[in-house]
């Protein structure tokens, strides 16, 4: 890739994440981490060309198109500002869209910024069950959380995974996310705790589950003349790519199906474009450092197998014994905690690529991990319809 | 900044929005057929898939779709679940939902399987695997609406 077309992030911010911010409301939450990544940078609100707001469904926050009351807290007013809205996608379609605009030279300074407040209504679930079709789907409960114990049954059918094995994340995220002062929920806590927990959708139990998270999240990304200037050490987006489904979910299940419903299929595409573009060849050896989009415990080993890790339905047995553990020497998954332990919906994308990118830049601070060369960051979004990967390297393309 | 309020508020509020959704076409002549409790799938000629819920555009093809099939009673679950907490504004638990591929289809199709005990969850998800066979039960009186079946476990 030519040097005028690399794109680099030189700064990150993020609030701490907790169910509720009653002193701040949200453009206060958003413009705290877009102040934070400015700051990083070494740039001033003057210094950037263009913003991306990263926002799914804002009926959570009960303010429609939240965006747009946001525009001049993150200092978008008198730029080009847009919103991109893929769900739990979005984090990492704001930032395909950012580098598209680095990248084909538009723009040399691009602010992505976004925040959410899942539990400012008590009725998540309901706002996720009309993401359904309305006429064949809402009818049936389907939520996010039944969406992907569908998928969870489906894995275990086709592998022979154990709830026990889900478990093994929840505590190794739980204990990763102590390593991270803006994580949501963090703590020593055993597979007994997590199995003992009330069951809500099998094989879901309360503790396979992530929380309702509000907080926010910016990054600064740039062109190579920029981050040259501001950056000792920028984390390079070497590869970014996206992969869609049809809404219906029943699309990916049996014989004729162009993708599996369970492994992720849509992921495991992105992951294959995203590594051509980086010229990575050998994902286990080569990337260190993982952050999931996994609200659910039942979400990591598709995606770790997707993401070229280990051959499918191999995932769990490498979790039970500590291969995806922190600074193991293998890939280390989500050294953050990842979104099991801190869930701003709109947001979690961006949540995801800014502490996969901290690893590169070697600012992590206690999660940081040895010798990252390569970070991937990934976002799921919509029925399990929206997959994004971003791949965060030391060195530009 | 001097605060006069050193206590944040909190101000409730509450959304009510009503909609008159048009099916089309296509949905249309689904839920009609419902009445006289047949399911109807879209099909293309083209790609031969056969579609359920029905839609107007084959993805695979890229061309319309050109006709309607009538889809088996029976089919084979595809991916299972069993809710036991309470959502607000959802089904009170417990309740069972399947994707079911039913007989002469290509695709999936939600439901609730309805006639199973669910009160020991394990056991009862052991008889909703993936490649389990189960029948599309009709209430008395359909009304034209995708509630109008259920699923049920054969044997």
């Amino acid at each position: 890739m030519a040097h005028n077309k690399q794109v680099a992030v030189i700064g990150t911010g993020q609030t701490v994440f907790k169910s509720h911010h009653p002193d701040r409301t949200y453009v206060e939450l958003v413009q705290d981490a877009a102040k934070q990544a400015l700051d990083e940078s070494g740039l001033s609100p003057h210094d950037i060309d263009a913003v991306i707001i990263s926002m799914a469904p804002t009926v959570f926050m009960g303010v429609n198109d939240a965006d747009r009351w946001a525009v001049e807290h993150v200092f978008g007013a008198n730029k080009p500002v847009m919103r991109v809205h893929t769900g739990g996608a979005s984090g990492g379609s704001a930032i395909q869209a950012a580098h598209a605009h680095i990248a084909s030279g538009a723009y040399r300074t691009v602010l992505v910024v976004g925040g959410d407040r899942i539990a400012e209504t008590p009725d998540a679930q309901l706002v996720l069950n009309l993401i359904w079709d309305k006429f064949y789907e809402q009818d049936f409960a389907l939520t996010t959380v039944t969406m992907t114990a569908l998928s969870a049954q489906r894995y275990m059918h086709r592998y022979g995974a154990t709830e026990e094995q889900f478990a093994r994340v929840v505590v190794r995220a739980r204990r990763n996310a102590m390593r991270n002062p803006h994580a949501h929920l963090k703590g020593e806590i055993t597979v007994e705790d997590v199995m003992n927990s009330p069951r809500i959708a099998y094989p879901y139990k309360r503790f396979d589950i992530c929380p309702r998270s509000s907080g926010a999240c910016a990054m600064v990304v740039s062109n190579l003349e920029v981050a040259k200037s501001q950056s000792t050490r920028p984390a390079f987006i070497t590869g970014v790519s996206s992969i869609t489904h049809s809404v219906f979910m029943g699309d990916r299940m049996g014989l004729w199906s162009e993708n599996e419903y369970s492994d992720y299929d849509g992921m495991w595409r992105a992951a294959k474009h995203c590594y051509q573009q980086a010229g990575v060849v050998d994902p286990a050896r080569d990337v260190q450092v993982a952050e999931l989009y996994d609200p659910f415990s039942t979400n990591q080993f598709p995606q770790i197998e997707s993401l070229g890790f280990c051959g499918r339905g191999r995932a769990g047995a490498i979790s039970d014994d500590g291969g995806w553990d922190w600074n193991a020497g293998g890939v280390s998954i989500s050294p953050s905690g990842g979104t099991l332990c801190t869930n701003p919906i709109g947001v979690t994308g961006l949540v995801r690529a800014a502490d996969a990118a901290t690893q590169v830049m070697r600012t992590a601070g206690e999660m940081q991990v040895d010798n990252v060369r390569h970070a991937m960051a990934t976002a799921i979004g919509g029925s399990q319809q929206f997959y994004t990967c971003t791949l965060f390297s030391a060195d530009h393309n | 900044m001097n605060q006069s309020v050193t206590q944040p508020m909190v101000i409730p509020g509450e959304w009510h929005v009503t909609y008159n959704y048009s099916t089309g076409k296509i949905a249309g002549q689904f839920f009609e057929a419902l009445r006289e409790r047949r399911i109807l799938a879209s099909s293309c000629s083209v790609s031969g898939r056969a579609y359920l819920p029905p839609r107007a555009y084959c993805e695979s093809s890229f061309e319309p779709c050109d006709g309607w099939v009538e889809a088996g009673h029976e089919g084979v679950i595809e991916a299972a679940t069993i809710v036991t907490a309470k959502f607000d504004n959802l089904p009170e638990p417990p309740y069972a939902i399947a994707f079911v591929r039913l007989d002469g289809v290509t695709t999936a199709m939600v439901n609730f399987v309805q006639g199973l005990d669910l009160s020991d969850v394990p056991a009862a998800i052991a008889k909703l695997q993936p490649g389990t066979r189960v029948a599309v039960r009709f209430k008395d009186e359909p009304e034209g609406r995708i509630t109008d079946f259920h699923y049920v476990r054969l044997g």
